[in-house]
């Protein structure tokens, strides 16, 4: 279980507070306005920010204070490719950054390439990958990587439609055979709906409490119908 | 269609400005027999001083930006827009600085001398590679600071969830930028160090301190050897020549300003806050306390400026005010010609900026002397010969930033432009103008700046009644009156940062538009 227990960010002037759980296993959408917070929830739970006052928990144990010790993944709209890297070794640093793999360990790494459709590109540079595939490369780190929460940024917002549902699908088949605790930061109701099954709420630097998506949009409260508009899914 | 033939008449202006006279200096010199031993290892030293100058510059620049990317600490912005003083301070200000700080009678010699040591002397190779250090260690620290702000947030993000130990973080990140920002920062420094003339001029000489513009300086003002002052000349252009064409395939590194305040947020800072600590103090006291003990010191002895330092201001002015509007008419030009066309004609455009960097002032005004001398007085033509030639050292920078802005203007609005059936002369007035006021203002600043520092062509040319200011500074060092010296380079200070202030702040003019 993920828990952030009276977690309060303060940035620039700008503040955040969160006091929430989320089972693990779950897969939650963080939605809400642009400047209400979303990514400095994230940022803060991976570890970039350092909080105020309060806690990251998992599994009832506070996590440790460099992002990198942390139990998680986490995946940006852009710029998870190191350019000057190969494929491979992209994936291949999620288990050592030195780029100094065992055998066995290259073995794994070809394997999650291969899991998520990748198989003949693990000596290609990025710039030789399209779009998709760049999010598939970021996909198999997340595989090989192996912790137990992924943070997703806004991820594929920069592809077509048609693109993006496919790799949402891909990631929520990924995440769930792994049992993989996922928050998905997204702009757009119909990707929360698709994806998550229950839903934050950022808004005027507060973070809700996770609530079943369905009925959330079905009855929205006053701060997610202004953000929606009439565009409620 | 103008616009084409403007771009061209320019282009070529610029190729007789540094082909033609090189060619002329080929034709009048001896060859390479003229040349004796002394000259020769005046080449030998040249090459070592560049190289051993652009290594050192870069070797300490690349701690001291590490330092400031990954820090934030009060006076940070400040410091970073000192470092951007070197580049418009004239030369030989820094080099009286310089020796106030490290010359025979300057601080650190004092403390020596009282600890019972021997005095320091800079004079020959010690002190031009100081010089070189002190004035591209800042322009380097900046290119590559850049180049830090420049890398994605994200990635520094992912290093750190992967949880990249220090020598993983530095192959991930830090590595492939410096391989893709040193080698054109090397080169830059080189070229630079390679046509630097007032260093070698103001602490250089002697048989292991001579460059070849110093050379060809003496055996045309000392001996009059105007045959063997053309060989030199051929020499030093074909140097240039080479390392200008490595330059074309190796880019330069961009060197305007912009995207200097971002500080990405890293987790790394604390843990390195004292050795960057160090760094950061080590440089910001090197640039400061040559320029606070000149500044120091003329403030104090400003009565006793001597009565020629009006007539010396307003030479100045008038060169500098006249190299400006040339710079800028060329740079204008050269951008709004080619910076539509293919990449072809652009990189035509560049290769003529970096003409402007690889010529030698000396071998251009070695050229002119001897396409003058047969028919009139060289000396009387020295005002608009040193106007356009300052104008030419200033045009690869004003080109820098001019050509990307006159891009984007286009790229932009272009569409815009045609869909709104606008015509040229309102394109060029109510959109055009605007949108390049402000590197107009901060290229005009740099060539105004740089031209009232300058003290190349003029130190050819001059005849000992026409004073500038940077050359009544250098006459007043040589007879060893340093306090109107130190004064003389508070009044030139002042009036070169006034000039770049008043271009810049022109440029910025209504912030609105910006």
């Amino acid at each position: 279980m993920l828990h952030l227990d009276r977690l309060c960010y303060q940035q620039d002037g700008f503040s955040l507070a969160a006091d929430l759980k989320i089972a693990a296993g779950d897969l939650v959408a963080v939605i809400g306005p642009s400047g209400g917070g979303k990514s400095t929830l994230l940022n803060g739970i991976a570890g970039f920010l350092v909080p105020r006052t309060g806690r990251v928990l998992w599994a009832g144990q506070p996590m440790p204070d460099h992002p990198g010790e942390r139990p998680l993944s986490i995946l940006f709209q852009d710029h998870n490719l190191f350019p000057h890297l190969t494929v491979l070794d992209n994936v291949a640093i999620g288990l050592r950054p030195d780029m100094r793999l065992s055998a066995s360990q290259k073995a794994q790494a070809v394997a999650a390439l291969d899991q998520v459709g990748l198989g003949d590109k693990a000596m290609s540079y990025p710039r030789d990958l399209s779009g998709g595939q760049q999010g598939r490369a970021g996909l198999a780190r997340v595989l090989l990587r192996q912790r137990p929460l992924l943070l997703l940024d806004e991820p594929f917002a920069a592809l077509g439609p048609a693109l993006k549902d496919e790799m949402l699908e891909l990631t929520r088949q990924i995440v769930q055979e792994a049992g993989i605790t996922a928050l998905m930061v997204t702009h757009d109701p119909q990707d929360a709906l698709s994806f998550a099954q229950y839903a934050i709420l950022v808004a005027e630097g507060q973070a809700q409490a996770p609530v079943p998506i369905g009925p959330l949009f079905d009855e929205p409260p006053l701060a997610l119908q202004t953000y929606l508009g009439r565009r409620a899914p | 269609m103008l616009r084409i033939v403007l771009g061209g008449v320019v282009l070529i202006a610029l190729l007789i400005f540094s082909l033609g006279t090189a060619l002329v200096v080929g034709l009048h010199g001896r060859g390479l027999a003229a040349l004796n031993g002394a000259d020769w290892s005046a080449v030998k030293f040249t090459l070592w001083q560049a190289s051993l100058s652009a290594f050192l510059s870069i070797a300490m620049a690349i701690p001291v930006a590490r330092a400031l990317a990954r820090q934030v600490f009060p006076g940070r912005q400040a410091l970073i827009t000192l470092l951007g003083a070197p580049f418009i301070l004239p030369v030989i200000v820094g080099v009286l600085g310089l020796l106030a700080v490290f010359g025979r009678a300057g601080w650190i010699s004092a403390a020596l001398q009282w600890a019972g040591f021997a005095k320091l002397s800079i004079y020959g190779a010690p002190g031009v590679i100081l010089a070189h250090v002190f004035f591209n260690l800042p322009l380097v620290t900046r290119l590559l600071l850049q180049a830090w702000a420049a890398i994605p947030a994200e990635r520094f993000r992912v290093a750190e969830s992967l949880g990249a130990a220090p020598w993983a973080y530095f192959r991930l990140i830090e590595w492939p930028m410096l391989r893709a920002t040193v080698p054109g920062a090397f080169l830059l420094v080189f070229l630079l160090c390679l046509t630097s003339f007032v260093v070698a001029l103001a602490v250089g000489g002697g048989p292991r301190g001579t460059t070849i513009e110093l050379a060809i300086y003496q055996a045309f003002r000392l001996d009059f050897d105007l045959g063997k002052a053309a060989s030199l000349a051929l020499v030093q252009f074909t140097i240039c020549g080479v390392v200008s064409l490595l330059a074309f395939l190796v880019p330069l590194p961009q060197t305007d300003g912009l995207g200097l305040d971002r500080v990405v947020q890293r987790l790394d800072g604390p843990q390195h806050r004292f050795a960057d600590g160090l760094w950061i103090s080590a440089a910001g006291a090197f640039l400061v306390l040559p320029l606070g003990a000149v500044l120091m010191r003329g403030l104090r002895h400003m009565l006793e400026l001597p009565p020629q330092i009006l007539a010396a201001s307003v030479t100045s002015l008038t060169i500098a005010f006249a190299s400006t509007a040339l710079c800028l008419a060329m740079a204008l030009s050269l951008s709004l010609a080619f910076a539509r066309r293919g990449s072809l004609a652009r990189s035509l455009a560049e290769a003529s900026g970096i003409l402007g960097l690889a010529s030698s002032p000396l071998v251009v005004g070695t050229g002119l002397f001897v396409l003058i001398f047969p028919y009139a007085q060289p000396m009387t033509f020295a005002l608009p010969i040193t106007a356009s030639v300052n104008a030419m050292m200033a045009l690869p920078f004003a080109l820098r930033v001019l050509m990307p802005a006159v891009q984007e203007a286009y790229g932009d609005y272009l569409h815009l432009r045609l869909s709104l059936g606008m015509g040229r002369w309102i394109w060029m007035i109510r959109i055009l103008g605007p949108r390049l006021r402000r590197p107009i203002g901060f290229s005009a600043g740099l060539a105004a700046a740089l031209s009232m520092g300058d003290l190349g062509v003029i130190a050819l040319f001059a005849d000992p009644d026409l004073q500038t200011l940077p050359l009544m500074l250098y006459r007043l060092m040589g007879a060893y009156r340093m306090d109107q010296a130190a004064a003389t380079a508070v009044v030139l200070v002042v009036q070169s940062l006034l000039l770049f202030w008043m271009f810049d702040r022109g440029g910025r003019g209504h912030a609105a538009f910006g």
